[in-house]
């Protein structure tokens, strides 16, 4: 066991510190549009610099890095409170699926222009009647000669407006059981019959979309890992969304604490026992998160791809990132509510974490019956 | 950074496990708590095998492994619930290697070592401590006055205090109230306590997190066998959830505990966090993974018969041991503040 970073881990980071420091893009413009076109520039000079998707292999414009030098990437961003970048759902999810299921040809398509955000990417799981039990999706991919007509609808879909390719879950076989009738398929959203429709949160902003598909043309060498393994595909999807994400989340939550620490401090409230004795258990609830998420990547360095246990970290993160917006307002008082106050943003964002991802209560199934081996629960 | 045993550590987790399924079953568990008392040659066995050294410098008679090989072997006997003097023994043992002078050092580790003098180690106040870990059959007891951070410790040889043997809720292992003639007669602990007490709060959180670990197993185990509504009850998901969460306070617990484990031998700026975070997240994953075995197996939980009241108990008293996880909370959120202030532009300045 050895928890510091080797020399060449070192290295890396301080190159990526020194990187950040002299690149940080500035803050984000207002507006969920400009924002994106934002972090769309952020990710060209990050790519032109080789930073853009350092665990990738360097023939798709990765940086050939180890998994540990990839989180740190995301701790190092997040403390320099420099955005991800725009493309996170490819470089995240859609990169290293292709990676796992894509054949040669998709990969060499499809992975370089993830990297330099020449195309974005979103995700087409979820559908009105399809959240949590996600294998009872039913858009309907109709073969014809060549390819699919894909018919059907989609929700929370981030980034729809901007992005080229879709990572699509759809209903290819309407007779086989609802885990097997299934398909992958890479959609082309700049085509007639994809209708995008912001969908507006709690927070006010319309971070998400709804995606409306009618008579979509999909050819058939874009199905990923085979016609019917859709649920296969999407379980790695899945697993990458949790476990990937969490170095980036875990920081970010740390930057939180750190900073709703600071104010505490300064207001004096660490003197009160009760105050103090909050405030570090949500200090130990975000370090144990990263402990295990290290845990895990070592895990994950001998075993090869993230298992079920990211459904631990995800879970974690998204509690303990509820009860610090929720300590923040009530320490900092009613102007903490104010929508001039960043809190109020975090406060109402956080609802979403315990659902987007896996709900928690999807994500504990998921521990009872694939960590724990209990029966499958109803 | 790699987050896993070396072969050598895994052996040894092996080893450990493989010894005590054997030799202290629930069975033995049972028959000590029982009025049976500890098994002798059980505890010959373990000092026969460098365990109860297993952190102590060679030089000292011990193995001079480190505090992460001992916190594997506690964990394990946590897991098995042992009924033994070698929790506190242990403890007792990192807290005069960290925090005794060299003379201390020479003088009382090779017992603790050997087993052939034991030192046990409990919170005090103004020369009483309430409830001693094994002082019965110590032949030292360092007494700490005062709490985590300006705590003094002396070391007083049993034959002069007053030792009264209590019963606890636990009844597998040996407690008393313990009394100093006089405060003044004991003698001090002449280096910083904190680095030692840290280290004696992980070997608790290791326990802690080793009958988490238990509490786990038996829980998945019954669950899966026991048939309500005509199907397992670990399918319903009231059930199940509860597992759930068992299993991720018990592995939260034993990745604070290595980590601080790790920082003992390796990372001494991180040992006051990571010992707080271990004895935290290890109480709260040994007091309510115990108590959730309890409430799954329904009403045979709650009996005599049934075995997982002695985890339960178990938990409690380590818990108690030491600081309770609220005052390392505390403290964790005044380090957490005292980094902030040393990293921000106007303490550089």
């Amino acid at each position: 066991m050895d928890l510091t970073f080797s020399d060449s881990e070192l290295a890396f980071r301080d190159e990526l510190r020194g990187w950040l420091a002299a690149h940080h893009p500035g803050p984000e413009p207002a507006g969920e549009a400009a924002g994106l076109e934002h972090r769309i520039e952020w990710q060209r000079e990050l790519a032109a610099a080789g930073w853009a998707a350092v665990y990738w292999p360097r023939e798709y414009g990765g940086r050939g890095a180890t998994l540990v030098e990839s989180a740190i990437f995301n701790e190092e961003l997040a403390r320099a409170r420099a955005p991800y970048p725009a493309n996170v759902l490819g470089l995240v999810l859609g990169g290293p699926t292709l990676m796992v299921h894509g054949t040669q040809e998709q990969r060499d398509r499809y992975l370089p222009p993830i990297v330099t955000a020449e195309e974005i990417w979103c995700q087409g799981f979820s559908e009105p009647g399809a959240g949590s039990d996600l294998a009872a999706l039913k858009t309907r991919a109709a073969k014809v000669d060549g390819g699919w007509r894909v018919t059907g609808q989609k929700v929370w879909t981030s980034f729809a407006q901007r992005a080229k390719w879709c990572m699509l879950v759809a209903r290819s076989d309407a007779e086989a059981p609802k885990h097997k009738g299934l398909t992958y398929f890479l959609m082309d959203m700049e085509q007639d019959g994809v209708l995008v429709r912001p969908l507006r949160q709690i927070t006010g902003a319309a971070e998400f979309n709804e995606l409306f598909l009618e008579d979509v043309w999909i050819p058939d060498e874009n199905v990923v890992g085979g016609v019917g393994n859709g649920w296969a595909v999407a379980l790695t999807t899945l697993m990458n969304e949790r476990a990937g994400l969490a170095f980036g989340l875990q920081v970010a939550l740390k930057v939180l604490l750190d900073e709703l620490t600071e104010q505490a401090d300064q207001r004096g409230l660490l003197d009160d026992e009760s105050v103090a004795e909050r405030l570090g258990d949500l200090h130990v609830r975000a370090e144990i998160l990263r402990l295990t998420a290290y845990r895990g990547l070592t895990a994950q360095m001998k075993y090869g791809q993230p298992g079920p246990e990211g459904s631990l970290t995800k879970w974690m993160w998204s509690e303990t990132n509820q009860r610090a917006t929720e300590l923040a307002v009530e320490l900092l008082g009613p102007e903490a509510l104010a929508t001039d106050s960043p809190w109020a943003f975090e406060l109402l964002r956080a609802r979403g974490n315990t659902i987007e991802g896996g709900t928690t209560e999807i994500l504990k199934n998921i521990v009872a019956e694939r960590v724990l081996g209990l029966p499958r629960s109803r | 950074m790699n987050f896993d045993f070396t072969d050598d550590q895994r052996e040894i987790k092996r080893t450990a496990r493989e010894l005590l399924t054997a030799r202290s079953s629930m069975g033995r568990v049972r028959a000590a708590a029982e009025g049976g008392g500890y098994d002798d040659a059980l505890w010959h066995e373990l000092v026969g095998l460098g365990w109860s050294g297993i952190a102590i410098d060679e030089q000292y008679g011990g193995q001079g492994l480190g505090v992460l090989e001992l916190a594997i072997l506690l964990e394990e006997l946590g897991y098995a619930v042992t009924p033994s003097r070698f929790l506190s023994n242990a403890a007792a043992g990192l807290l005069i290697e960290a925090s005794g002078s060299d003379e201390q050092r020479a003088r009382l580790l090779p017992g603790i070592a050997d087993g052939s003098a034991t030192a046990t180690l409990a919170f005090a106040r103004d020369g009483v401590a309430e409830l001693v870990g094994d002082a019965d059959s110590a032949a030292h007891v360092v007494l700490i006055e005062d709490g985590l951070t300006d705590a003094t410790a002396t070391i007083h040889a049993t034959a002069e205090l007053e030792i009264e043997p209590r019963e606890t809720v636990d009844p597998t292992r040996c407690f008393a109230r313990v009394r100093a003639a006089s405060p003044e007669l004991g003698e001090p602990l002449v280096g910083t306590l904190a680095p030692g007490l840290d280290r004696a709060e992980i070997a608790l959180a290791a326990e802690l997190t080793g009958l988490a670990q238990r509490a786990l197993d038996m829980t998945v185990a019954y669950v899966k066998e026991r048939r309500q509504f005509g199907t397992p009850v670990g399918a319903f998901q009231a059930v199940a959830h509860h597992c759930a969460q068992m299993l991720m306070e018990t592995e939260g617990a034993r990745s604070a505990t290595y980590f601080a484990a790790w920082a003992a031998d390796a990372d001494p700026e991180a040992l006051p966090r990571g010992a707080s975070l271990a004895k935290t997240a290890a109480s709260d994953a040994g007091l309510h993974a115990t108590a959730a075995a309890i409430q799954l197996h329904g009403g045979i939980g709650f009996t005599w018969e049934a075995d997982v009241h002695w985890l339960y108990k178990r938990a409690h008293v380590d818990a108690a041991q030491l600081a309770p996880a609220r005052v390392h909370r505390a403290r964790v959120a005044r380090l957490a503040a005292a980094g902030i202030a040393r990293s921000s532009p106007a303490a550089a300045a």
